[in-house]
């Protein structure tokens, strides 16, 4: 299963690599990752396979959202089948 | 792969417009629970409750958190109780009502439907001490809600029950009246009712349906609004296409909700109802719908055709979206629930008469209405007449859920809290149908419903 993670929030030094490491602790391998800076704001989206944690999954989703709170962006992790469903046919 | 406008469009529609999976509502069929004896029936129905639905709630929530969504509602529907129960009194119906409410809240929803009987053309001795017991029984519960079926468009009205209903409301209403007549919120009479719907108070487990059945209702008013506000001054074709497509993102997470929830707990998938239902949130209004496509305020002239619109396309736009479709599927109204129509109906924009003329466009009818408490039980079985009477001759589903407020007049208020809402009193027309509605009798099946 692949989840999607989402950080906005105010750009700061080593949001991305703080992320990262959480994400290696968790055995998830990142297959893209795309970000941008408008104006000042930091706009990043992951995809990641979950297929290592898929019975923590709702976990992760809870300590991704406390590692945003802690560092003042918003992390939202979800798994791809919502997207899929929206925009798929 | 999913592009990453994708990804933040969806987000927005979730954080920003209040997009939103409204309710996964199991159904449970009781019928099996049969007992002569009201206390076994009790434990049956308890037991057959709770143990179905025990996981529904952490379910529901371990999808929320998985996709990202709000589940608002978790809730079960029951099949209507005057079937499960009809040899039992009117003591014996009211503690079904308490065992119901029981099983809710050991379950964890927050609203159980079903306390029902389908009476269109008659009533069984159980219909009769059920309907009896509706009253008594909506004010000692908190979380049972309670349906009556008058009419359909194959059997006509049953007016004798059109006549009850309008007693039993205003019984309700005092006996809650401390509270402002809340009662009535968890009291639907339905014209044409289906038996898959997932919303409330008027859900109840058809007794076509299999054992358990996951249902689930979409919303998102607050979608549609937004995605408006990018076609302002567009001609009609664009408006129909955006609402269209707009029905069809938001029913595809219903449907991925729905497939996901039975999956985890084992119960087969029954349908989604694609309605959008408001609430007293600002941002989540079918009256800032009304409001973007150009009128002033709800209930304007257009406003039908607006919602009509709006209905329509909500639901060409939802079928292509899921493999089953069903329940009420299209517009909710509901005054109380709604701050746009809230404000419309305080300044007079919006009144009884536009209301019932929207009904006969949108997916239910008269709901949520707060009137003088001082309404006659004659004039509101009249109000109901008139509803059932479209729903009959239009082949829609109709329904009335109308509170007459004890103690209050036009131009005071009333607070129901939470998802209910605050409403106005909304002033009825004084003139008596008391002769009318005294008549008793059946209206006969309308000519269009002799197809065979």
């Amino acid at each position: 299963m692949k989840g999607i993670i989402t950080v906005i929030g105010k750009d700061s030094v080593g949001i991305i690599a703080k992320i990262c490491t959480y994400l290696a602790e968790k055995n998830m391998n990142i297959l893209d990752i795309s970000q941008t800076i408008i104006s000042g704001y930091f706009n990043m989206m992951m995809i990641v396979d979950a297929s290592g944690n898929l019975n923590e999954f709702e976990n992760t989703v809870e300590e991704l959202k406390k590692i945003g709170e802690e560092i003042g962006v918003d992390i939202r992790l979800q798994s791809e089948e919502i997207f899929n469903s929206m925009h798929r046919i | 792969m999913i592009s990453r406008y994708e990804v933040f469009e969806t987000n927005k529609m979730i954080q920003e417009a209040n997009l939103d999976v409204r309710t996964i509502t199991m159904g449970i069929n009781l019928l099996d629970c049969a007992d002569s004896d009201i206390n076994k029936l009790n434990d049956k129905i308890y037991d057959k409750i709770t143990r179905n639905a025990a996981n529904l709630v952490s379910v529901g929530e371990d999808i929320s958190k998985e996709f990202g969504v709000p589940i608002v509602n978790k809730r079960i529907s029951v099949t209507p109780i005057s079937l499960v129960g009809g040899t039992i009194d009117t003591t014996g119906f009211v503690s079904i009502a308490k065992t119901l409410d029981k099983a809710a809240k050991e379950v964890g929803v927050n609203f159980i439907g079903g306390y029902s009987a389908l009476v269109q053309k008659g009533s069984t001795k159980g219909d009769i001490n059920l309907v009896r017991s509706i009253p008594e029984a909506l004010t000692v519960t908190e979380r049972v809600c309670s349906s009556v079926n008058v009419g359909t468009s194959k059997n006509g009205i049953n007016m004798n029950a059109v006549k009850k209903m309008g007693e039993i409301i205003k019984e309700m209403a005092f006996m809650t009246k401390d509270k402002g007549s809340i009662a009535c919120a968890k009291f639907v009479v339905f014209c044409n009712a289906v038996g898959d719907n997932p919303f409330m108070a008027g859900a109840f487990h058809g007794v076509g349906e299999r054992d358990l059945v996951i249902n689930v209702g979409v919303s998102g008013p607050g979608v549609v609004k937004r995605a408006l506000e990018n076609v302002r001054g567009a001609d009609f074709e664009t408006l129909c296409e955006t609402v269209k497509r707009t029905a069809f993102k938001i029913t595809r997470v219903g449907q991925l909700v729905a497939q996901e929830t039975s999956k985890r707990m084992g119960i087969p998938f029954g349908i989604i109802d694609l309605s959008l239902a408001p609430t007293p949130a600002v941002g989540d209004s079918i009256a800032e719908i009304f409001n973007e496509m150009g009128l002033e305020r709800a209930g304007a002239p257009g406003t039908t055709a607006a919602l009509a619109i709006l209905n329509d396309n909500v639901k060409k736009g939802g079928i292509m979206a899921s493999s089953y479709v069903g329940g009420l599927s299209g517009a909710f109204i509901p005054v109380s629930e709604d701050h746009g129509m809230i404000e419309a109906a305080e300044m007079g924009a919006l009144t009884l008469e536009k209301l019932e003329a929207m009904t006969c466009v949108c997916s239910v009818g008269l709901d949520m209405i707060a009137i003088p408490g001082s309404t006659s039980a004659e004039t509101i079985s009249g109000i109901i007449a008139d509803e059932m009477a479209i729903g009959m001759i239009n082949n829609k589903t109709t329904a009335v859920r109308i509170i007459p407020v004890i103690g209050k007049e036009v131009g005071d208020s009333v607070e129901f809290g939470g998802l209910l809402g605050y409403a106005p009193i909304m002033p009825v027309n004084k003139y008596s149908c008391e002769a009318f509605i005294k008549r008793g009798g059946r209206i006969p099946a309308p000519v269009h419903s002799f197809k065979n």
